[in-house]
């Protein structure tokens, strides 16, 4: 009769657990630096456009007029530029990939306007007064 | 003199991985002549050196092709670095090392999967990719990508991989080693494999020379040639010797890649335990100037580089020899003689990376 | 390392009448073919020959004007005719006497010579 030299390896396996996991049903374990899709923190993008300049597929595009950070997902091919050379650090590299589409994702966000900076110059200087002109008195 | 016929073979078959077209003249079952033809898969990749600078151009050279897709990254920027005189820091190059052999390990594990799928092995096909998946994972845990990194830049590398990790990867190959001891014995000691692979495709040492042939083709003619014995990286500090087999048919050629798997694991031990410490990288400024051509031991053979600049940001040629180009000619001389039957096994012997050929 | 180096600088200039006789005499000193590469430049066309021995590399180039035609090497190395029809469908470069030649349908291109232009 003809064995096989690998009949010990598959009656080994015929009693051990899959080695496959039932995804989806059980969801996958992403790595911490796997490459998935790029996430913005909005408050603290100051629209300088270096991420724009960086890129190599050209997929982000920053309008000051209108203070909004465009990136074209399907175009990006996850490098990690403009995640290096932000200067407000507020690009982060998330895990999970972008999920499929039937057309061509481009994801739009508002970058807020920052606080008015008058205002705390203008408390600044009396409460910088009041304590002084307090303090003789007390 | 029997009736011929003319057989085309490909660009779909199921055992290429990537599309390439032989018209094989044949007389009663026995292949005569084979004609190749290529062209269904250029992209003109080359050409886009004109429009990305030579910073960018990495991800467009990375992405030639999937299997050999960190080879291909180092080996421009090692031409770009050399035409430029940059010197990389060393704990960058033990760094591209170990990413290198884990390509490699990889790399041989798919397409010893894939001779299995070819004559019908499913099984063991299904046991060789379970292990080629321990090696993605360790992929993506270091670089976060498991077929294309983005990991090499001019200059040095971009990520950093931490002590601890280091030590991982040590155990896991160690685990993997000995599953892979188990599958040499299947691939070379089965009978029916034998069978299959004993005496096809003979490729005699004079022929291989003759028509040049690199990698494991030539090696496994009893050719001793391998573009890591010049030292390239860390090689020159690692303690190595190349494969050499002297068969010349299917069986020796598996022989030699099986062997490479093993060898490269012991590499990679090796250079786990001499890893300086330092820095990733040097910063890289300025227009791109001077030629080079640099080599790199890609899996499938030896790859050539060249960069040229002109003094702007974009570089005026790059040029990517890759392996398969240089094998074709062999591949079309073996194929004189065998029988058609044995046409599948022959042309998945050489390894055949289309999208690298043609770019 | 240092040796990898010196070598990926080493380009000695070659005269097209010279060509062939200096293969020849390479091939017989146990040289064997690494890569044949055309650039564009401005005089007409770069072509470089790489050739290998105990991994220590020799590359020769070749500066000719569009319009002239080189002697193919196929008779030397038959291996180069992947090279040959490679230049001859992307840049347009006229080679005689191809071992094979596949006229300009080696890559099934959709304009010829597209990365040589006729403006």
């Amino acid at each position: 009769m003809f064995v096989s030299k690998i009949s010990k390896l598959v009656l080994r396996s015929l009693f051990k657990k899959p080695a496959t996991l039932m995804y989806p049903v059980v969801p996958r374990v992403w790595e911490e630096r796997t490459r998935g899709h790029i996430g913005i923190v909005e408050e603290d993008c100051i629209l300088c456009g270096i991420c724009m300049r960086k890129c190599p597929t050209n997929c982000i595009t920053v309008d000051r007029n209108k203070r909004k950070w465009i990136i074209e997902r399907m175009q990006c091919i996850q490098c990690g530029c403009c995640v290096e050379v932000c200067p407000k650090q507020c690009l982060t590299m998330e895990q999970t990939y972008t999920t499929p589409e039937t057309f061509k994702v481009v994801d739009t966000h508002d970058i807020p306007a920052p606080p008015p900076k008058a205002a705390p110059a203008a408390p600044a200087a009396p409460a910088a007064e009041a304590p002084k002109a307090e303090a003789p008195t007390a | 003199m029997g009736k011929r016929t003319i057989i085309p073979f490909g660009p779909q078959h199921p055992v290429l991985p990537e599309p390439i077209h032989l018209d094989l003249v044949i007389e009663d079952e026995t292949v005569v002549e084979a004609i190749p033809s290529i062209g269904f898969i250029h992209r003109g990749l080359e050409k886009l050196v004109e429009k990305k600078e030579y910073t960018e151009m990495v991800y467009v050279i990375e992405r030639v092709c999937g299997i050999c897709s960190f080879g291909h990254g180092w080996g421009y920027c090692a031409a770009v670095e050399g035409a430029m005189d940059i010197q990389v820091p060393r704990r960058a190059e033990y760094l591209r090392t170990i990413w290198h052999e884990l390509s490699r390990i990889h790399s041989h594990l798919l397409w010893l999967g894939l001779l299995a799928d070819g004559f019908g092995f499913e099984s063991l096909f299904m046991h060789t990719w379970k292990i080629r998946e321990t090696i993605l994972d360790i992929l993506e845990k270091t670089t976060g990508g498991r077929v294309i990194f983005s990991v090499c830049k001019v200059g040095g590398v971009r990520k950093d991989v931490d002590a601890a990790t280091l030590k991982e990867i040590d155990e896991i190959l160690a685990k993997i080693r000995r599953e892979i001891e188990e599958l040499k014995e299947v691939f070379l000691e089965d009978d029916s494999i034998k069978n299959r692979l004993c005496g096809v495709g003979y490729l005699s040492k004079e022929d291989a020379i003759e028509l040049c042939a690199v990698g494991p083709m030539a090696r496994a003619s009893g050719v001793r040639l391998d573009m890591r014995l010049n030292g390239d990286g860390a090689y020159g500090e690692l303690d190595f010797e190349p494969v050499v087999a002297t068969e010349g048919d299917c069986y020796g050629r598996t022989k030699v890649r099986i062997y490479e798997v093993l060898q490269s694991i012991d590499l990679i031990h090796q250079a786990i335990a001499q890893i300086p410490e330092g820095e990733l990288s040097v910063p890289v400024s300025g227009p791109a100037t001077g030629e080079f051509m640099a080599r790199i031991e890609q899996p499938r053979g030896e790859a050539y580089y060249y960069a040229k600049g002109n003094g702007t940001k974009f570089l005026e040629r790059m040029r990517v020899r890759t392996p398969t180009n240089m094998n074709i000619p062999a591949l079309v001389k073996t194929l004189q003689g065998c029988d058609l039957a044995d046409v599948p096994m022959l042309v998945l012997t050489i390894d055949p990376c289309i999208s690298c050929t043609e770019r | 390392m240092k040796q990898n180096i010196i070598n990926g600088k080493n380009f000695v200039p070659v005269a097209s009448s010279e060509l062939v006789e200096k293969l020849t005499d390479l091939k017989a000193d146990g040289y064997r073919l690494g890569q044949i590469c055309a650039t564009k430049v401005s005089e007409g066309f770069e072509i470089i020959y790489s050739m290998d021995k105990d991994h220590s590399l020799l590359n020769l180039k070749l500066t000719i004007p569009e319009e002239e035609e080189i002697m193919s090497v196929t008779g030397i190395y038959w291996a180069a005719f992947i090279y040959e029809n490679e230049m001859q469908d992307l840049f347009g470069v006229k080679i005689k006497h191809m071992a094979l030649n596949y006229g300009g349908h080696f890559f099934k291109v959709s304009e010829p010579t597209p990365w040589n232009p006729k403006k």
